[in-house]
């Protein structure tokens, strides 16, 4: 095994080394270190478990996890391994079940993961069964603590993590309570294959720098854009973060449709604009908010098109976006069309990030020989705090900050 | 004259055609004037969630996609292949039809990299225009939830 094949040139994050998105030893850690150490994981939704009984199956990093909600109306978290051999538990990706049991050799869990039979336990007619020494009660899949914040569901396998709001830190915890300020309902899920270790989609996330050089639709139609104030904040810890647009109080009205759209003389014009019709609703002016959590969860709200994404890791060179799509309970008819329309906008299909889904598979492919060399990440300094403008990459560094505390990298080797 | 089944196979031979060839700028004509258009899967369907990767209630927004693609979207350089199975007709007068169309789209990469890309249904609702076959509504129902990477021509 070699420790040193992952070097930091730098006790500040403006050099990643190109080894830390391909190392196998690094992807083995961080399913320790990270995934399965003091984080938390968001797991579901809170309005995902209705009832008594509902449960999801879903992932830790790489991590089977069921959630369940039992008869008490809590929500437990408990890892998808049968504590006999280690099958799955549940295969589904969500059902009700007064209990589970494993396909195998039928070993049972209650709805909060404790091994409660055991087939055969006391053998045949006598024979065989299971040594009168052997105690369930010991025998039960590893288990989360589950935190539920804004309806949104995390779980951690560390004691060790601290609150979810401390973890969340007060500015994101606003910037999550602004959004899922009601009730909630999912509207549809899709699931994204990106070609890319999940780390390279993490900092895309954080990345405010690239948006508008990347993402051409709003410059190619001569879009005004009516945001034209902006920001990035950057959690104490540094692994949280939001990225964000708003228009002055004044004009938070106007609709793109009115302001945005100009020009007679543009080249190339949307014929159907009302894609971009925004809905004021949440009348703080914000139009746009990305808002990420360390490992690998994101919050959205752009203009009305809300959705929660997780984001996980598939072995070293890929990884799986999942995305859930929000409206809230009390749409009206009209606004919950602006909602489904204003999809086209996002998304593996959207016109204006669907180049998020391939720009890390460029990196990918294009570091393949420079294992030993380092990514810039130098955009506002070397700075991991808040700061106007998105002319900065301080939230990608505030990401590898957290991840070199976890994995103990920090300082140069 | 009732639509049929040729005519509907028919219509979907030279839709995949005309998207397979790269004519996509045709795509839009296939369509009525207040078409609807989603792109979604069939747990999402099963589960009666409205959503759609694309949702489009108006041709104008088909066109628009096309222009974003031609223009403004980033990608790499891929086509198409569909094969599209017979229709099953539900439904059919003179002016109506409602059917369902079994699909395979294989994506090829410019860099020779083959891939089913997706599976699914048309799930189809048809009417004449000045004697002319259009789609009212095209669901375009994949089997898998995952799309890799990303979708940018048409299904």
């Amino acid at each position: 095994m070699d420790e040193h094949k992952v070097r930091w040139k730098h006790d500040s994050n403006v050099r990643v080394p190109f080894a830390v998105y391909s190392d196998e030893n690094t992807a083995a850690r961080e399913q320790e270190r990270i995934f399965r150490g003091a984080v938390w994981n968001y797991l579901c939704l809170d309005v995902e478990l209705p009832r008594s009984g509902s449960y999801r199956t879903t992932f830790a990093g790489e991590t089977p996890v069921v959630v369940t909600r039992d008869a008490d109306g809590e929500i437990y978290a408990f890892e998808n391994r049968c504590s006999h051999r280690g099958a799955l538990i549940a295969l589904e990706k969500s059902g009700t079940a007064d209990s589970f049991q494993c396909v195998y050799h039928a070993w049972s869990y209650n709805r909060q993961g404790d091994l409660t039979g055991i087939a055969f336990e006391k053998g045949v007619k006598g024979k065989g069964g299971m040594p009168a020494s052997f105690c369930k009660d010991e025998h039960s899949p590893r288990k989360l603590r589950v935190a539920v914040f804004c309806g949104l569901v995390f779980g951690s396998f560390s004691e060790d993590v601290p609150s979810i709001e401390e973890y969340l830190g007060d500015e994101i915890c606003q910037r999550i309570e602004r959004v899922l300020n009601k009730p909630v309902e999912v509207i549809g899920r899709f699931t994204q294959a990106l070609p890319n270790n999940w780390k390279l989609y993490v900092e895309n996330v954080r990345d405010s720098y690239h948006a508008s050089l990347l993402h051409t639709f709003f410059t190619t139609f001569e879009l005004n854009r009516l945001s034209q104030k902006g920001g990035v904040i950057v959690d104490g810890g540094g692994g949280n973060h939001v990225s964000f647009s708003m228009v002055e109080e004044s004009s938070a009205d106007a609709s793109y449709k009115e302001q945005g759209l100009r020009s007679d003389n543009s080249k190339f014009r949307l014929r159907d604009t009302t894609v971009l019709e925004l809905f004021p609703e949440i009348k703080d002016g914000i139009t746009v908010q990305i808002l990420s959590v360390f490992p690998g969860f994101v919050l959205q709200q752009h203009l009305n098109c809300l959705a929660v994404r997780q984001v996980l890791p598939k072995g070293t060179d890929h990884s799986e976006l999942n995305w859930t799509y929000l409206g809230y309970i009390d749409d009206t008819p009209e606004l919950r069309t602006v909602r489904l329309k204003q999809l086209n906008l996002v998304g593996p299909a959207g016109f204006i990030s669907m180049e998020d889904g391939c720009v890390g598979g460029f990196v990918e492919r294009g570091i393949a020989g420079a294992a030993d060399l380092d990514a810039v990440v130098e955009m506002g300094g070397d700075a991991t705090t808040s700061s106007e403008g998105r002319a900065t990459e301080a939230a990608i560094r505030g990401f590898w900050k957290v991840y070199r505390q976890h994995m103990g990298q920090e300082g140069v080797k | 004259m009732m639509i049929d089944l040729l005519q509907i196979a028919a219509f979907n031979a030279t839709y995949a055609q005309t998207i397979d060839s790269d004519a996509l700028e045709q795509w839009p004509t296939f369509f009525t004037a207040d078409c609807r258009y989603r792109v979604t899967n069939i747990e999402n369907e099963a589960a009666g969630l409205p959503a759609g990767l694309i949702w489009v209630d108006s041709r104008d927004m088909l066109y628009d996609r096309i222009t974003a693609m031609r223009e403004a979207n980033v990608y790499e350089q891929q086509r198409y292949r569909h094969l599209v199975g017979l229709p099953i007709v539900k439904s059919a007068d003179r002016a109506n039809a409602v059917a369902e169309t079994p699909f395979l789209v294989v994506r090829t990469m410019h860099t020779g990299e083959t891939t089913v890309f997706a599976t699914g249904t048309y799930r189809d609702r048809f009417v004449v225009e000045d004697s002319k076959l259009l789609l009212a509504e095209r669901v375009v129902a994949c089997d898998s939830s995952v799309t890799d990477t990303l979708l940018v021509i048409p299904f």
